[in-house]
């Protein structure tokens, strides 16, 4: 009979806690609790101590009082500091996304060409690489923004004989004030047709390479999918340009003008003056009609509006003359122009000797009869998108009209940031490709694949499970690296929430910590968004 | 027959000949790496055209730079006597050196008083005597008896004051050391190496502020101090660089060693760390160090604003070190920690004598360019009110009636020593994995 002998129970000694082994991680783990908790009561403890008004988010709701000059959203000086974060924060976005996208270019692009055969090629991208990675941002930043503050021409040297010459065939101007580039304008609902045709043969072209892959793969049959993609990608949208440019070319506006007689025509109507007409931002009856008055020599002076609304409203309160209106809206418009004017005017004598009108053109709704008459001359809507590039105007304060404006602070940032990161990305993207063996390679010509096949098929899926992983952490870094913005004025988070912001409200503490929490929230989200990709990308294991 | 075969022996060697003109030398060489095919050729040949853009114009402009002038104005009068002046575009325009041959003892110590120059420099020089055997193990070993002294001899030249502070401060490191060697005996370990950290702090805290005072009331030597303020330039960059750079290293290992860590409180605290110095700019800890760290410290503490940015940007690195070595930590195989367990060796031996070696190694590269992007990310202190060689002095030199309106020159002259820098801290690095390479290629 075998006997169980129990271990002898031993009580508990208080020296266990730290000799053995089962109960030390447990003293060390208390210790360390102790200590942090210690220490967050001792930092926190300071905090309520030394910090002044106690600790709040009512400032978000205040008035900001400050004007941001590159924006995406609207935004004024009455605006509040939540509003101004907001503006900031797209700032931030939008240039993180352009230097990502570019940056991704530019690496790709040296790192493949690192990598040539080419001496003088590989030499270059060597110079390229070595020179923007051992050098600080904050150079690359300034020398940037050096080239566009002081070696660009001023605006006034876009003036005839000024010297300066627009750039990109004559649709873009850089000057030391800023960059113009060309934009897009597009008649009514054609934004939505063409991007609805456009989104609608891109899923087409999927279809289409989907089902080809499965010939393949049945029938061992391969088709090349490029006239497919580029028929199903190009024409469609290009008929539908020229569908809906036959739509709104069909569409007649009517050009309505204050004090004009019923019948008279726009040349007649304008005389030896200088119209004052009423723009809509980002509208194609706008451009259209600017460019009917310049064809028609007639001088003019554009008062902007937000949308058509804003426009008729001006309008009706004579801030300007001239309005284009379609053909088919043109009665109710007029309708309640004279509604509104009537309007105004019995509340102007009832309140006799106050003026509404800050403007100095509003004489003609002063008399009894408000004139507003459409014009004999009509114009149409233009084609479905038209460019609208940027143009001096001719006499007056020098500046461009048309287009699009963005700040040379955007762009120094955006060409330094992406100039920066992409001599990384080229390393890594050589580090990817150099790491796939020679042997692949060979394997994939044995196998009888051309070059192009082998690189698509066999190398860069290979590659890419190298490259992403430290692909993605330099995107983090470009995305931290933009509140370098500071340098050269670019309004990003960092300069309103954390910059003006603070400085006005003095709430420090709260300031930063929103500060800092979107860029760890946003920092999260790309790194979550790329760990996605990454995982549907990197090896599949059995 | 016999004949018929003879025909066909050849009876003597023909005379060697010189291969074809275009299989050797330079038009070999050329063909094949410049222009071996279509593509090649048309790439060749841009690459021609962007080397000669972008060098025909600087070449001349850098060339016939202007050295001896004592002002911008001065700069371009003596160019227009001697090239006449440059067209519209620019063309014709030379560099105007002069600013960089007057004003480059303030581009590289900022204002520190000039008749102390010697005292930075020493100092350097000092660096890299203490630096030279951890870098180089060919040098002979007694030199490296210098290299803990070092921090508190360096410390002491650059800003000067009574030598009885870094003395002070060095002795809290001795007591510490004290602590661990001989209460071993008598408190045991765990007690001893808590000990060794409690000691030298409640030292510092309480008794090496009034000895200093004491001792230098009894024995005052020292040297004029210096002001953080008057600190600059590339002095400034290497101060917070180098700080930061030997300071991260041994808190990131921790770092890294804690999230690796099995204890939960220990890990989760780390990964924390980690997460939240990586996730946030480095400009954003800036601003904190400068605006918020006074609300985080007992009222009435003020510190240096010098020290406050050392110790973020010291976190900073340390944050990115922390998933650097974590990396090679992760990448070393499974078996080389159950070896270390199977001899017996407990885990600050086993992370000591066999992970830490072999993990640390293949994280150099990585370690190396956490470093590099330190010492660039130094120029970042001037938005905080510091004087930066890149932004700071060049603003500050700017800002005078002589050097209003020069650029170009102060860039490339900085430009050109953090490249010195950076270039060559990365090719140490990659000297430093060539020699500690072990496995057979």
């Amino acid at each position: 009979m075998a006997t169980i002998s129990e271990p002898q129970a031993e009580g508990f000694r208080l020296s266990q806690l730290i000799y053995d082994t089962r109960y030390r991680s447990m003293t060390i783990q208390a210790v360390a609790f102790f200590l942090i908790m210690l220490g967050l009561y001792f930092l926190v403890g300071n905090v309520i101590r030394n910090y002044p008004g106690g600790f709040s988010f009512a400032f978000l709701g205040n008035r900001a009082g400050y004007d941001i000059n590159q924006r995406l959203i609207e935004y004024s000086n009455d605006s509040d500091h939540s509003r101004a974060a907001l503006v900031g924060i797209l700032n931030t976005l939008l240039v993180a996304f352009l230097g990502c996208v570019a940056a991704t270019f530019i690496g790709v692009f040296a790192g493949v060409l690192r990598l040539s055969k080419n001496w003088i090629v590989s030499r270059l991208m060597s110079v390229y690489v070595e020179g923007f990675r051992n050098v600080p941002l904050l150079l690359w930043i300034l020398v940037i923004f050096a080239v566009f503050s002081e070696s660009q021409p001023l605006v006034a040297a876009f003036r005839e004989g000024g010297g300066a010459d627009y750039s990109l065939f004559g649709l873009a101007a850089v000057t030391r004030s800023g960059t113009f580039i060309p934009r897009l304008v597009f008649s009514d609902g054609a934004f939505w047709v063409l991007l609805a045709v456009l989104i609608l043969s891109i899923v087409a072209n999927r279809m289409v390479r989907a089902r080809l892959a499965q010939h393949q793969a049945n029938t061992g049959q391969y088709i090349n999918p490029l006239p497919y993609s580029l028929a199903l990608l190009i024409i469609p949208v290009v008929a539908a340009f020229f569908v809906m440019s036959g739509i709104t070319n069909s569409r007649e506006q009517v050009l309505l003008a204050a004090g004009a007689s019923e019948g008279q025509t726009l040349a007649e109507y304008a005389g030896e003056d200088r119209l004052e007409y009423c723009q809509v931002a980002r509208d194609a009856r706008s451009l259209n009609l600017e460019r009917t008055l310049q064809d028609a020599g007639i001088g003019y002076r554009v008062i902007p509006n937000g949308n058509a609304t804003a426009a008729v409203a001006t309008f009706a309160e004579g801030n300007c003359a001239l309005l284009a209106v379609p053909a088919s809206q043109a009665d109710s418009i007029m309708a309640t122009i004279t509604g509104l004017s009537a309007r105004e005017l019995s509340v102007e004598h009832a309140w006799s000797g106050i003026t509404f009108s800050e403007n100095e053109n509003t004489e003609f709704h002063r008399e009894a009869e408000v004139s507003v008459a459409p014009l004999s001359d009509t114009m149409t809507e233009g084609r479905a998108f038209e460019v609208s590039h940027p143009e001096i105007t001719p006499t007056g304060i020098p500046r461009f009209e048309g287009g699009w404006t963005v700040s040379n602070a955007l762009i120094a940032l955006w060409f330094a940031l992406s100039l920066y990161t992409g001599a990384f990305i080229a390393e890594i993207v050589r580090a990817g490709i150099q790491s796939v063996s020679k042997g692949q390679t060979e394997a994939s010509y044995a196998l009888g694949l051309r070059p192009s096949w082998t690189m698509n098929l066999v190398i860069l899926p290979q590659a890419l499970r190298v490259i992403v992983p430290p692909l993605i952490s330099q995107f983090l870094n470009l995305t931290k690296n933009s509140s370098l913005a500071l340098a050269v004025g670019y309004m990003d988070v960092r300069s309103t929430l954390g910059g003006i912001t603070i400085n006005q409200t003095g709430r420090e503490l709260e300031g930063m910590l929103l500060l800092g929490g979107f860029y760890l929230v946003t920092s999260l989200i790309i790194s979550a968004v790329m760990n996605v990709y990454n995982s549907s990308v990197k090896l599949k294991e059995r | 027959m016999a004949d018929q075969s003879s025909a066909y022996v050849r009876t003597e060697m023909l005379p060697e000949q010189s291969p074809p003109a275009l299989e050797t030398g330079l038009l070999k060489w050329l063909r094949e790496n410049l222009f071996s095919s279509p593509v090649n050729t048309i790439l060749t040949l841009v690459s021609f055209v962007i080397i000669y853009l972008a060098l025909s114009s600087f070449i001349p402009w850098a060339f016939y730079g202007i050295w001896d002038a004592s002002s911008l104005s001065e700069c371009r009068a003596i160019r227009d006597e001697l090239y006449g002046a440059p067209d519209e575009h620019g063309h014709g325009d030379v560099a105007c050196w002069a600013v960089i041959a007057e004003r480059w003892p303030q581009i590289l110590f900022g204002f520190y008083p000039s008749e102390y120059y010697w005292r930075p420099i020493l100092a350097f020089a000092l660096f890299f005597v203490a630096i030279a055997p951890v870098l180089y193990d060919k040098l002979p070993r007694e030199l490296a008896y210098f290299t803990p002294l070092a921090p508190f001899v360096i410390f002491w030249l650059l800003w000067g004051g009574t030598i009885w502070t870094p003395i002070a401060i060095a002795a809290g490191f001795v007591i510490g050391w004290a602590c661990f060697k001989f209460g071993e005996e008598i408190i045991g370990s765990l007690g001893a190496t808590i000990a060794a950290v409690v000691v030298p702090i409640v030292y510092w805290l309480l008794v090496a502020g009034p000895l200093t005072n004491g001792l230098a009331a009894i024995l005052p030597i020292g040297i004029e101090p210096v002001e953080s303020n008057d600190f600059g330039g590339f002095l400034l960059a290497l101060v917070i660089g180098i700080s930061g750079i030997v300071l991260s290293l041994p808190l990131g290992i921790a770092l890294a060693l804690g999230r690796q860590s099995d204890l939960f409180i220990i890990n989760k605290f780390c990964v924390f760390f980690i997460e939240v110095f990586r996730g946030v700019p480095l400009i954003v800890w800036l601003f904190t160090a400068s605006l918020l760290l006074n609300y985080f410290l007992p009222p009435g503490t003020n510190f240096d604003l010098m020290l406050r940015v050392i110790i973020l940007v010291t976190l900073f690195a340390a944050a990115y070190l922390a998933e650097v070595i974590r990396g090679g930590l992760a990448a070393l195989p499974r078996g080389q920690y159950e070896g270390a367990d199977s001899l017996g060796l407990d885990y600050w031996q086993s992370m000591r004598l066999i992970i830490l070696p072999q993990a640390m190694k293949i994280s150099i590269p990585g370690i190396v360019s956490t470093f590099i992007g330190l010492f660039k990310d130094t120029t970042l202190v001037v938005f905080i009110g510091l004087l930066d060689p890149l932004k700071g002095l060049s603003d500050a030199i700017r800002a005078t009636t002589e050097w209003n309106g020069i650029y170009w020159e102060l860039f490339i002259f900085s430009g050109l020593l953090f490249f010195i820098f950076c270039y060559g801290m990365s090719r140490y690095s990659m000297y430093l994995e060539r020699k500690l390479a072990t496995d057979h290629r």
